[in-house]
C-alpha cells in the first residue's frame, strides 16, 4: 500500500471502472455480516420456540388475486410477473397474507390455537435514493385463534423478548388501536355512509401523520369544537396507561392490565393516534421502536378478518421485524455503550 | 426517556433560517452563536444542527435530528417521507406557482404538452395530473425562470415570496400551486421515544406562534 504522501493527484477523468451492478436497493451480504445477522436470527427463532411457536415458510410467488384479498393497494404497488399460463403473480411482499392464506387452507385442520414463525425475505418497490431496501428480511410471528385482549398481550410479551433476545437493551412497542379513532367519528357524525369524503379527508391525514392537515379536515367537517379538541387530542395522545381512561379505549384498557401482569409495561407506550399503512388491521397495533434508531424496527397487529376471507373465521395477531433494522440498531446502542 | 431529553433540531439555512431562529430563541432555545457562527453546521451544545432546506426532511426522516423546521413546499415534493407534521409555524409564508412569459399564448395554442420547468418536480407532476393536462417536467437545479426565457420550456413551477423576480425577469403568475408557510415535524421514533420533549416544545412554538398572530 502506498502511504497518503505518495499518492499522487488523479485528474478525474468522469470515468469510473466498470463492474457488474446489482439493482438499487438490493445488495450482496458478505461473510461477516451473514455470520452476525444469522447468529441473531436464530436467537429470535428459539425465543419463537420456546414459546411454542412453530417456522413456516411461504412461496415467493403468490397469485396477485390472492394478495389482493389482504390488501389491494400494498399488492398493486408489488413487483408483478406472469407465469407460463399468463396468470399475474407478485413477489411476496408481505408474510401475514400468505400465512393468513395458509391457515385458512393448507393448515385448515389443524386446532387453533396455531402459533407460527417464520424468518424469509419480503421485496417491497422503494423510492430511489432513500437508503431503502428493496429486499430484506423479515422475522415473525401469527398467533391465530386466540381472540383479544389475550392473544395482543402474549404477542407484545413475546416481542419484548425477541428484541432483547436479539441484543436490543433500550427499545419502547407503542401500542394504538386502529378501530378507535374510525369509531369516534362515527360518534361524531363522521360516517362512513353519512359523510364519506370527509371521513376519508380526516383518516387519510392521520395516515399521512399530517397534524396540520388533521386540524385542517377536522374544522372542514364541520364538527363541534369539543368534538375537534378531542379527536385532535386523542391523534396525538401517547403515554402510560393513565391515556386509556377514555371512552372508546376500554380495549386497551383491559389489554394495559395484561401487558402489566406480563411484566413489560414499562416498554410499552400506548399511542391513541396509531395508524399502520396494512388494511387488514382491526384492532390494536404495534410499532417497535430502538433509541438511536430513526425507523422502526418493524411493526404488526390484529387482522381479525383476514383469515375469514380465506374460508376460515379465525381472529389473529402478528408481528414482523426488519432484520436489517434489527443488526443497524444494535450496532448504534453497542456503540453508545 | 422524560422532558429532559434533548431534543436535536434541524434548522434549515437559506430564507427560513433567521425567522427560525427567532421562533426557536423566543420560547427559550439559545441560537446566538448559531447566529453568530455563518459556516458551523452542527451545534452540540444547543442541539441544533443547520442543513440546506431541502436536507431537512431526510436529516429528520433518519433519525440524524428529532425535529425539524421546514416549508410546506420541500414537504410537498418529499410527500412520501415518513414524518410527522407537528404544527404550522405560520411564517416565511411563500406561494408555488405558474409562471409564464408575459402575453404567452394559451396553453391550448400549442399542439404538444407543455413543457414545465421547475426544481419541484413531483410536485408539478402531480399538479399537472390532478388538473387533467399533460406536461413534461424538465428538471432544473436553480434560477429556474431562465428556462422560461431561454426557451427552455413555456412555464415554470416555483416558489416565490413577494413575486419580483419573476417580475424582473419578465414572467407573469398564472396559476397558484398552493400558499406554503414554514412547519415543524418530527421523526416517527423521537415522536414516540422523546414524546414529552417534543410535545413541551410543539406547544411552546404553538403559543409563541399564536402570540404573534395575535390568534
Amino acid at each position: 500500500m502506498l502511504g497518503p504522501k505518495a499518492r499522487v493527484p488523479v485528474q478525474a477523468t468522469g470515468e469510473f471502472s466498470e463492474t457488474v451492478p446489482v439493482p438499487t436497493g438490493t445488495r450482496d451480504v458478505l461473510p461477516e455480516e451473514l455470520a452476525l445477522e444469522r447468529g441473531i436470527s436464530l436467537a429470535i427463532l428459539k425465543v419463537f420456540a420456546d414459546a411454542g411457536y412453530r417456522e413456516v415458510a411461504t412461496p415467493s410467488l403468490e397469485y396477485e388475486e390472492t394478495m389482493r384479498i389482504g390488501d389491494p393497494r400494498a399488492a398493486e404497488r408489488a413487483y408483478h410477473l406472469t407465469d407460463s399460463n399468463g396468470r399475474i403473480l407478485v413477489a411476496r411482499f408481505d408474510s401475514t397474507i400468505p400465512i393468513a392464506r395458509m391457515a385458512a387452507t393448507t393448515l385448515a385442520a389443524a386446532a387453533s390455537p396455531l402459533r407460527l414463525c417464520y424468518l424469509q425475505s419480503v421485496l417491497r418497490p422503494i423510492e430511489p435514493k432513500r437508503g431503502q431496501s428493496r429486499e430484506y428480511l423479515q422475522v415473525g410471528m401469527e398467533l391465530l385463534g386466540l381472540d383479544a385482549p389475550g392473544g395482543d398481550a402474549e404477542a407484545i410479551k413475546l416481542a419484548c423478548n425477541v428484541i432483547e433476545a436479539a441484543g436490543i437493551g433500550d427499545y419502547r412497542i407503542a401500542v394504538g388501536d386502529s378501530s378507535l379513532f374510525g369509531r369516534l367519528l362515527d360518534e361524531a357524525g363522521l360516517t362512513a355512509d353519512g359523510a364519506p369524503r370527509a371521513r376519508e379527508a380526516v383518516m387519510y391525514e392521520l395516515v399521512t401523520r399530517d397534524l396540520v392537515g388533521l386540524e385542517r379536515e377536522l374544522d372542514a367537517a364541520g364538527l363541534a369544537t369539543a368534538q375537534r379538541d378531542e379527536l385532535l387530542g386523542l391523534a396525538q395522545a401517547r403515554g402510560g396507561r393513565e391515556l386509556l381512561d377514555r371512552a372508546g379505549a376500554e380495549g386497551l384498557s383491559e389489554l394495559a392490565g395484561l401487558v402489566e401482569q406480563a411484566g413489560v409495561a414499562d416498554r410499552v407506550i400506548y399511542d391513541l393516534g396509531l395508524i399502520r399503512s396494512q388494511t387488514y388491521y382491526t384492532g390494536t397495533v404495534l410499532e417497535v421502536y430502538a433509541a438511536g434508531f430513526g425507523s422502526p424496527l418493524g411493526g404488526g397487529g390484529r387482522y381479525d378478518e383476514l383469515v375469514g376471507r380465506f374460508g376460515r373465521e379465525l381472529s389473529a395477531f402478528g408481528f414482523a421485524l426488519n432484520m436489517d433494522h434489527i443488526c443497524r440498531a444494535r450496532e448504534i446502542q453497542g456503540e453508545a455503550k | 426517556m422524560s422532558a429532559g431529553d434533548k431534543l436535536t433540531i434541524a434548522v434549515p439555512r437559506g430564507a427560513l433560517m433567521s425567522g427560525s431562529l427567532e421562533l426557536l430563541e423566543s420560547v427559550g432555545v439559545d441560537v446566538a452563536e448559531v447566529r453568530e457562527n455563518d459556516r458551523k453546521l452542527f451545534f452540540d451544545e444547543q442541539g441544533i444542527i443547520t442543513m440546506r432546506p431541502s436536507d431537512v426532511p431526510t436529516y429528520v426522516e433518519h433519525g440524524a435530528a428529532d425535529v425539524g423546521i421546514v416549508g410546506k413546499d420541500v414537504l410537498m415534493e418529499q410527500f412520501e417521507r415518513d414524518l410527522y407534521e407537528l404544527l404550522d409555524l405560520d411564517f416565511g409564508e411563500c406561494r408555488l406557482v405558474v409562471a409564464k412569459p408575459k402575453g404567452a399564448a394559451a396553453p391550448n395554442a400549442h399542439a404538444l404538452p407543455e413543457r414545465i420547468a421547475t426544481s419541484y418536480t413531483k410536485t408539478a407532476e402531480r399538479y399537472f395530473a390532478s388538473t387533467g393536462r399533460q406536461a413534461e417536467v424538465i428538471e432544473v437545479k436553480g434560477s429556474v425562470e431562465l428556462a422560461a426565457i431561454a426557451g427552455l420550456a413555456e412555464a415554470i413551477v416555483d416558489l416565490t415570496a413577494t413575486g419580483t423576480t419573476l417580475r424582473e425577469n419578465g414572467l407573469e403568475e398564472t396559476e397558484q400551486i398552493a400558499v406554503c408557510t414554514a412547519r415543524l415535524i418530527a421523526n416517527p421514533a423521537a415522536y414516540r421515544l422523546k414524546a414529552e420533549a417534543i410535545d413541551d416544545l410543539a406547544a411552546r412554538l404553538r403559543a409563541a406562534v399564536g402570540a404573534r398572530t395575535g390568534s
